[in-house]
């Protein structure tokens, strides 16, 4: 039996899904952009909801995020996704609105909103990538990056004392009353994937049903800033980045 | 015996050449090209052992390009 006749024969186990439009992503190779991209369109698509989905982009290397998938989307401004995704849902509160946001965007700039949000239990979905640095801009020192992690401007590592400690951001917004699921998750192997793509849709479910917050932490990585191959950055994020930030589900009511 | 059979199409075009495809296929399926490249100067992944293929979709869970179409199909012929 030759390849035409499996082709031909046999049954699509895995297709491209529709919602990933034919442009070419700006993400370098092996970037987990591209993988958390891929999911959300396969979700949105299975669970039927294209109609009513609306993305906020954020700033970061995500920016372009509304390019790629074909859903309506915001661009907000750094760090303000969960503000503007606050308007959308309470303004069109038949729609699924999600927030899609780096750690530079989410931990640093834009923690106030995201925590506010949070606290006031909007119905939006927040999908936090966390690669422990700022990818876009050139590798520099993000809010997570780890104690030791040499960054382009903590080329001897980050110290604690000048530095100060990596942010657990989901463990934080878990604490809140207004948040009903808080996961993290990584994209590293392909059961990883099938388990990150459970996870957010259960996030998009919560929203759907109106039970408030969900996060949905991605830990990924970002083999440019932490000049490592692709294959080479999955292994150190499952060695170093896992002891910091456990996989799992932190809240889940 | 019933056997699971199964092969992969890639979008050349498309892959970034990023291994990661080649690191997650458990029987050892795909390649990268080693001088070959596609338009935009990527070594693009192939199909070096293509009869190893058993259509798990492991490589198309991890491609972040989803450059990846999956077929399998369940035979009882012997090949």
């Amino acid at each position: 039996m030759n390849r035409e006749d499996i082709i031909k024969n046999g049954t699509i186990v895995y297709n491209r899904p529709r919602l990933l439009n034919e442009r070419n992503t700006h993400y370098c190779p092996g970037c987990s952009h591209g993988v958390v991209h891929r999911i959300l369109a396969e979700l949105i698509e299975e669970m039927g909801i294209e109609d009513k989905t609306i993305g906020i982009a954020p700033v970061g290397c995500a920016v372009f995020a509304y390019n790629y998938i074909d859903v309506d989307w915001i661009e907000a401004a750094h760090g303000r996704a969960p503000a503007v995704a606050t308007a959308v849902s309470r303004l069109n509160p038949d729609n699924v609105v999600f927030t899609y946001q780096g750690d530079g965007d989410l931990a640093a700039i834009g923690t106030a909103e995201t925590i506010h949000a949070a606290n006031r239990g909007e119905n939006i979905v927040i999908i936090f990538i966390n690669n422990a640095i700022y990818g876009m801009t050139g590798g520099q020192m993000a809010p997570t990056t780890l104690l030791g992690q040499k960054t382009a401007t903590t080329p001897y590592g980050r110290k604690a004392d000048i530095n100060g400690y990596p942010i657990k951001m989901s463990d934080l917004l878990a604490q809140l009353d207004g948040t009903c699921f808080v996961t993290r998750q990584a994209v590293h192997t392909p059961a990883a994937v099938r388990k990150a793509k459970k996870a957010i849709r259960q996030a998009f479910e919560n929203a759907i049903a109106k039970r408030g917050t969900s996060v949905v932490e991605i830990v990924s990585t970002c083999n440019s800033g932490w000049k490592l191959s692709p294959a080479k950055s999955n292994e150190w994020m499952a060695s170093n980045m896992f002891e910091k930030y456990p996989l799992g589900d932190l809240k889940n009511i | 015996m019933a056997k699971i059979k199964g092969t992969v199409i890639i979008d050349e075009q498309r892959c970034k050449g990023c291994e990661l495809c080649v690191v997650a296929c458990p029987t050892d399926v795909l390649q990268l090209q080693n001088k070959e490249v596609n338009d935009r100067g990527y070594h693009f992944a192939y199909t070096a052992q293509p009869d190893n293929c058993i259509g798990c979709a492991s490589c198309a869970m991890v491609c972040p390009d989803a450059c990846f179409t999956v077929y399998k199909i369940t035979t009882t012929d012997n090949i």
